[in-house]
Order: structure tokens, then sequence, then C-alpha cells
């Protein structure tokens, strides 16, 4: 139960991020909504590779009694979130410059009211 | 010619990024040399890629390992499995390069005179490079993982071009919701790749196949991708970012776009081809591309018919025409693995494939002359236009000709992709056909009333409307020729082109084994 901790807080970061993306009317909300997904993303990809008592993945520093490769966590999980956490920034830093392009040519951050396209 | 032949598919990435950086470097010193510079890249791009393809296409697979000192193979000496960055391009990830480096340069020529007046061009280049960077790197990546990174890559280069003419407001809005929809799918492939790399320790497509067990997690993470590529690319049920996104892009982009949403169709069938196979319930899945094909395509053409906007007009056929290539494809998958996959199952997804590129340049075209029209007259409403074939001759025939091949009318080549579609969805079930058949029909009634409303009657007043500059007819015209060859010869391109493409889909064996040999 303990070790499945890291799952329910996944799921639940990924649940309160659709919940804000899909029922929020503020730009800025839904934003906040994008980067929790993320974050939610991010946390299992980072638990998938983490072993109990895991030592860091390096050959060279290698405390004795290690065994190789089981003693050690997994180095590839955290290449890829160190990847997208990148991704990220740079997605987040985009969204909000939209946002703030979308607060100087309507006036206002509610998507109910950003429609000029459909009309 | 051998190394160039052998490190291409590298090379095809290293280009179009090194020079998208170079690009603004460029503009500071002279405007014309970098117009120069990307028309060259592009035109260099494009060359590699057909010499790459000419070889792919007779058969051979290509493996390339990134920084191997033996870049053909791909599991290095003392590993069991690929445990590097790998490039596998078959005769599909050829077949889509193809596309995409044809509609890019197309667009290119086209945004020498359409983006003249605009500030930072040295970035739009930038951008418009870097999307040619994303497309190809998730056709030809061997890797879930780098699909991933590739899909970001495009995305939000893509985004940033749809954002360009930020002073209108509504392009802001277009573009947020691109970036909103395309991050949230992202993010629904990082988390299935999770799913998968938890259970196989793979990351490799290939190598992933071949180990492939469908577990509960392994339906979850497809339900995620499919959803995810099909929000992408714009069917029916996740459509609404289209046609705000395409209506609001310049038109070049726009036809960049509609590339940027079949690689992301590409990204779905290889998922579903390659990386399940075999191991699926074909019937289901196979059903369940069927229907969105067919709500893609009824709910588009149904959609189109009332909009007054020219793009908006065409970006909902867009979503309506993506219906034909899931349908084609969908029967395709519907019937792999039985005995009938070989008598028509292989001719509807060659209708599908076809359709892909077919798509690819009358929606371009027709994308491109909506720009060609706003350009001169600076509207997109239909009912403030008239008159513009005294005008725009040249960009009337363009507009003739898309649309003709839209409909689906026989000298062009929509008629032969759509064609194939019919013959061999009637054998799954005849409703098929008469929808499809349907909806071209309403596809023509809805471009004869933009042909009317736009080209024909007295001339404008108070508008001085003449022929586009001689960059935007010669990026139109590289997209006609292609649709009067393609309609004339399809026979040969379906036999060249096409094939070798919806075999290297269907073989899943053959995938697994140019990678990880036989294991």
């Amino acid at each position: 139960m303990i070790y499945n901790l890291p799952f329910f807080a996944v799921a639940l970061l990924i649940a309160v991020g659709m919940y804000a993306i899909i029922f929020r009317r503020n730009l800025i909300k839904i934003a906040i909504g994008i980067i929790l997904v993320e974050s939610g993303v991010n946390l299992f990809l980072i638990t998938l590779g983490y072993r109990e008592g895991g030592v860091a993945p390096i050959y060279t520093n290698l405390p004795p009694g290690i065994e190789i490769p089981g003693g050690m966590a997994l180095p590839v999980p955290q290449a890829l979130t160190l990847t997208s956490i990148v991704i990220g920034v740079a997605v987040t830093a985009l969204i909000l410059s939209f946002i703030m392009r979308i607060y100087r040519h309507y006036g206002t951050l509610d998507s109910r009211k950003i429609r000029r396209l459909k009309e | 010619m051998n190394w160039l032949l052998m490190h291409s598919s590298a090379l095809l990435i290293a280009i179009p990024l090194f020079a998208a950086f170079l690009a603004p470097l460029i503009d500071r010193v002279n405007k014309k040399a970098m117009n120069v510079f990307v028309i060259a890249v592009l035109i260099i791009t494009q060359i590699i890629m057909m010499i790459l393809a000419w070889d792919v296409f007779t058969g051979i697979t290509h493996v390339y390992v990134m920084g191997a000192s033996n870049p053909a193979a791909a599991i290095p000496a003392q590993a069991a499995v690929p445990v590097r960055i790998v490039f596998e391009v078959d005769g599909m990830g050829a077949f889509m390069g193809l596309i995409s480096t044809t509609i890019s340069l197309a667009a290119a020529f086209y945004s020498i005179a359409f983006v003249k007046k605009e500030t930072g061009q040295g970035r739009y280049y930038t951008l418009l490079l870097l999307m040619v960077v994303g497309m190809i790197g998730m056709e030809f990546t061997g890797d879930i993982f780098n699909l991933f990174v590739f899909l970001e890559i495009l995305s939000i280069s893509s985004a940033g071009l749809i954002a360009f003419r930020f002073y209108h407001g509504d392009a802001v809005e277009g573009a947020f919701k691109y970036i909103v929809i395309s991050s949230l799918g992202a993010l629904m492939v990082l988390f299935s790749i999770g799913l998968l790399y938890g259970q196989y320790n793979l990351l490799n497509m290939a190598a992933l196949a071949s180990v492939m067990k469908y577990t509960v997690l392994d339906k979850i993470a497809l339900a995620l991708l499919v959803a995810a590529f099909a929000m992408k690319c714009g069917a029916v049920p996740m459509h609404m970012w289209t046609p705000d996104a395409y209506t609001i892009a310049p038109a070049p982009i726009t036809a960049m776009l509609v590339v940027a949403s079949q690689v992301s169709l590409y990204a779905l069938f290889r998922v579903c081809f390659t990386l399940y196979g075999m191991t699926l319930n074909l019937t289901t899945i196979g059903i369940i591309i069927i229907a969105l094909g067919l709500l893609s395509m009824f709910v588009g053409v149904t959609m189109a018919l009332p909009q007054k906007d020219i793009k908006r007009l065409m970006s909902y056929h867009a979503i309506s025409q993506t219906g034909y290539m899931l349908l084609g494809v969908g029967v395709g998958l519907y019937l792999l693995g039985q005995s009938d996959f070989d008598t028509y199952g292989m001719k509807a997804m060659e209708g599908g494939i076809f359709h892909i590129i077919n798509h690819a340049m009358y929606k371009g075209l027709l994308f491109l002359t909506a720009g060609a029209i706003f350009y001169r007259i600076g509207t997109r409403n239909l009912n403030e236009m008239g008159g513009l074939a005294h005008s725009m001759k040249c960009t009337t025939v363009f507009f003739i000709i898309g649309a003709l091949a839209i409909a689906g009318i026989p000298p062009f080549n929509g008629f032969a992709s759509k064609l194939l579609i019919y013959e061999s969805a009637y054998h799954v079930s005849p409703i098929l056909s008469i929808i499809a058949m349907l909806v071209s029909i309403i596809t023509l009634a809805s471009f004869v009333k933009v042909f009317h409303s736009a080209f024909m009657g007295p001339p404008m007043e108070g508008v001085e409307a003449r022929e586009v500059p001689k960059s935007m007819l010669l990026g139109m015209s590289i997209l006609t020729a292609g649709i009067i060859l393609f309609g004339l010869f399809p026979d040969i391109v379906v036999s060249n082109i096409v094939h070798p493409a919806v075999q290297a889909l269907a073989d899943q064996a053959g995938y697994i084994n140019s990678v990880i040999g036989g294991v």
C-alpha cells in the first residue's frame, strides 16, 4: 500500500489538472491545469525508476557491496523526466505569453468572452 | 554518394535544424540573402529526401543509429536490445517525408512574398524550418520517446507560427487553443510511454513490438495514444481546434499545418500497425478507426456548408478529408491478418495512404489560393468578395483545379484515391461507400458556392485586385503540377510510391527484423 502512494499522487495530480483544464474558465487556471498534469506525468516517470535502497547509477563512485545493476536506481526515466521538464518550461512560457497577448487584446481572461473567431 | 545515402536520415534532421538557427543571423545582415538561404536549404533537403526515398522504395529499410561507429547496426556489441537513438526509415516514413519536404518547399516559396511586409521574418523562417525538423523527426524515429520530443518540437513551432500575426487578437486565440490541445495530447503520449517503459524496460518501437503482450496496461496505453493522435490529426470528436488554428494562421503555414496533422495520423497508424500490430484485437480497433473516419467525414462536411469565412470553410473540409484516410486505413486494419486482406484490404489501405499525399497537395493549394485572395483584398468573408476571376486569372485556375480535385472529379488526383476507397470499403459494408460518395457530393456543392461567391459576378468596386506576386504563383504551381501529374498517372504513383508504403506499414515482422535482426 505504502509503496503505491506515489501512484495515487500521480492520479490525483492528473485528475486535478484535467478538472482545471476542462471546467475552469480563467486562462491562467487552464495553464496551471496543464502544469499540474505535466507534474503528474513527470512524477509517474520518476517513480518508475525508483528502487528501494537503490544508489545513483554511477559506476565510478559505487559504495561497496552493491549488486550491479539490481542495486541501482534506473537512469533512463530520470533522463526522460529531465527532457520532459525542459519541454514543459518551453510550453509554459509560450502559453503564458499567449495569455498575456490575449489579455492585451480582449481585456479579459474569461474563456467564454474570448471567442472572436467564432463570430 | 554512398556516404550521403548512409547518413541521409540524420542529415535530413541536421540540415534544417542548423539552418533554422542560422536564418535570423543572416536576416540581420541581408533580408534577400536569408530568403535565398532558406529556399536553398529546403531544396537541398528535398533532394536528399528524394535520394533516400528512391533507395527505400526499392524495398530496403534504412536504420541509422546516432553516434555509433557503424550507424547501420542497431544493437551495440555488448547489449541485447537497441539502447541508442535509432532512426528507422521504411516505405511509410519515406513516403510521409516526401510529402513534408514538398509542401514545405512550396510554402517557403509562397512565403517570400506573403510575409514581405511583416516584421520578424527571421524568426518566421526559424519556426518554419523547425516545423520541418519536427515532421521529419516524427516520421523517421524508431523510438517512442523521440516521437514525443519531435511531437513537441512540431507543436511549439506550429503554435508560434499560428500566432505569427499576433496584432490580430484572434491569432493568439487560435494559437492558445492549439497549444493547450497539443501539450495535453503530448502529455498523454508521455504517460503511455511511461506505462510501456514500466512494463518492458524498452523504448525502441521495434524491440517493444517484439515483446508486446497486450496486457491491461498496454490497452490503457493504446487508448491514450489513439486518443492523443486522433486529437492532433483533427478527427471529429476532438476537432474543435482545427478550424480556429487553420483559419488564423498565415496561408503557407496552414498548408504546412495540414501536413503536420497528417504526420499525427501517420503516428496513429504507426502505433496501431507497428507497435501493437497482430496483438491487437484488430476488429474492434478497426471499427473504432472506421467510426472516427465516418464521423469526421460527415460532421466536417456538414459544418463546412454554412461557413462564411473562406478559410474556415476549407478547414472543415480538411477535417472531412481526414475522415477518408481514416476510413481507408481503418478498413485495412479491420481486415489485417484475414485472408481478405490481400485482395481488398490492401487496396483500401492504398486508397487511404494515397489520399494522404493527394490531400496534402490539393488542400495545400486551396489554402494558398485563399491566402492569395486575402493578400489582395484583405478579407476572408465570402459575402464581401466577388468577381475576382476578372483580375486574378491564375489564382482562379488554381482554385478550380484544387476544388475539382477535392471533390474527386476524374482527371485530378482526388478521384484516383477516392475510387480506391469506394471500391474496397464496399466489400466491408456498402453503407461506407455510400456515405463516402455522399460526402464527396456535398464537398463539390460547397466549393461551387465558394467559387460562385468569390470569383463570379461583376468586379469588386473600390479594391484593386491584381494578380499576386510571382513567388506566390510559383508556390501554387508546384502543387498544381503535382495534382495534375498524380491525377493523370495514378497507377505509376500507386505502384511505385504508395504500394511500398502500405507494404511497410502492414509488415510488422519486417520492421522488427530490420532493427533487432530476427530475434
